[in-house]
């Protein structure tokens, strides 16, 4: 029969160092959630269709249930919980509360941080553009379109703000 | 998810050795959109994934005009259709790169992982046929070549054997005059499963076609070559009656299952529409090339 071993991971979550146990058949889902107690990370279908679970690792959008806790020994990962400053929520937080872009909030984070990802690559997307890098961020209550005025509305505050 | 141990691999060597002590359940582990989820929902046995992310080889990606080019086969996708070498070369591939998954599968998903999954509907397999791609085997004899349309057995079958995984995907230089095109039929605009795919290389010499390759996908146990369509332009003028007469062949080589993304006629009508489309579309670059 099979086993799975206990592992330290080192890795930088967030900005800050962090060394935490973990089992080695733990999905970096299973591991941001449990382990760490991020539980901004959603768990939607859990076979990368939704989006729900993605986070940023080491600068890229990555659905956190398809990478194992083990592979990210030396990585940065970006939860949502990373995304507000001290002083104010992130342009695109602020931007999808005021634009009730969001009902029951379960994709919220995936989509935030696959928001964030789009505008660090392409400050200035058309909505053709956001619609083609969401399209792997499933939301069933908002049909979509306050969604991407939402993070429209994101891109230019932070254009405004460079 | 099952229990299972990780080991990440900084060389091939090493990766060589984990593999072999890791026993029949032990998995090489690439990007992991496809082998995490087997794992999760048991579709796969797997005791050891074996990470090979770290070895510099698998993560390389090469262009040379003599050479051709070489992509580790863990690069993922982001980095092969942002590349300008491919973008430039090889369009049918980065046209197919650019829409396997969403953009958080292609922050991880790899060409070679793509292939060694071996789904009959995988969008890059019938592009890397076309355009002769070779597929650099190592194992624990050596290293070995494998032309990637002799790769696929069967769905999620390849020939891979115990200890064997793919370190390198190679593409030659196309010859002058040839252009690559790469199609898909989905229901949707983004984020689906083909319901059939389709490649195209074709060179030309003035209106005359002088090689073709065509490859399908979605439409048999694995993606496959179809020879019939390429006879049917090769030695002849471009014209409406011989890409007809390939979407024709197209259609009869397609032995399709019918299920919920497609009947049998759809699937067949469709091998017929897109080869007609990636042939005219192939033409089109070559006569820019």
């Amino acid at each position: 029969m099979a086993t799975s071993e206990r592992l330290v991971i080192t890795a930088t979550i967030n900005g800050d160092e962090r060394t935490f146990l973990a089992d080695s058949r733990d999905s970096l889902l299973e591991a941001l959630r449990e382990r760490l107690d991020l539980k901004g990370v959603k768990e939607g279908c859990n076979n990368g269709n939704c989006g729900a679970c993605a986070v940023i690792l080491d600068g890229r959008l990555v659905n956190s249930c398809c990478v194992m806790a083990a592979e990210i020994e030396g990585s940065r990962v970006e939860t949502v919980e990373g995304l507000a400053g001290p002083e104010a929520l992130h342009p695109l937080q602020q931007c999808f509360l005021e634009g009730a872009a969001l009902q029951c909030g379960i994709c919220t984070p995936g989509f935030l941080m696959s928001s964030k990802a789009l505008l660090a690559e392409n400050p200035a997307p058309t909505d053709e553009e956001v619609r083609f890098w969401l399209a792997g961020n499933l939301c069933r209550c908002t049909g979509y379109d306050k969604i991407i005025e939402a993070v429209q509305a994101a891109a230019e505050q932070m254009r405004a703000q460079k | 998810m099952q229990a299972l141990r990780y080991a990440r691999a900084t060389s091939i060597d090493e990766a060589m050795r984990m593999l072999q002590e890791g026993g029949e359940t032990a998995r090489v582990l690439a990007g992991g959109t496809d082998v995490i989820v087997q794992a999760r929902e048991r579709r796969r046995v797997i005791g050891l994934f074996v990470d090979i992310k770290h070895i510099p080889e698998v993560m390389a990606l090469e262009y040379d005009p003599q050479r051709g080019l070489r992509i580790g086969s863990a690069v993922p996708l982001y980095r092969v259709y942002g590349d300008a070498n491919v973008q430039r070369v090889y369009p049918a591939l980065r046209a197919a790169a650019h829409v396997i998954g969403g953009k958080a599968i292609q922050g991880r998903a790899s060409l070679g992982g793509n292939l060694s999954n071996a789904s009959p509907a995988a969008d890059s397999i019938p592009t890397m046929m076309a355009s002769e791609a070779v597929a650099e085997i190592a194992g624990p004899n050596g290293r070995r070549d494998v032309r990637v349309n002799e790769f696929c057995t069967g769905p999620g079958r390849n020939v891979l054997q115990p200890g064997e995984f793919v370190v390198t995907l190679r593409f030659p230089q196309p010859a002058p005059h040839t252009g690559q095109a790469w199609e898909r039929f989905i229901p949707r605009n983004e984020m689906d499963i083909a319901v059939v795919n389709a490649a195209c290389a074709l060179t030309l010499s003035g209106d005359t076609v002088t090689a073709a390759r065509i490859a399908i996908g979605a439409v048999a146990p694995t993606a496959i070559m179809v020879p019939a369509a390429a006879e049917a332009l090769v030695g002849r003028r471009l014209t409406d009656d011989t890409i007809a007469a390939a979407g024709a062949a197209a259609k009869d080589a397609a032995i399709p299952i019918e299920d919920m993304r497609g009947t049998v006629r759809q699937r067949k009508h469709l091998a017929d529409v897109l080869v007609q489309r990636v042939v005219r579309a192939a033409a089109e670059k070559a006569r820019g090339n």
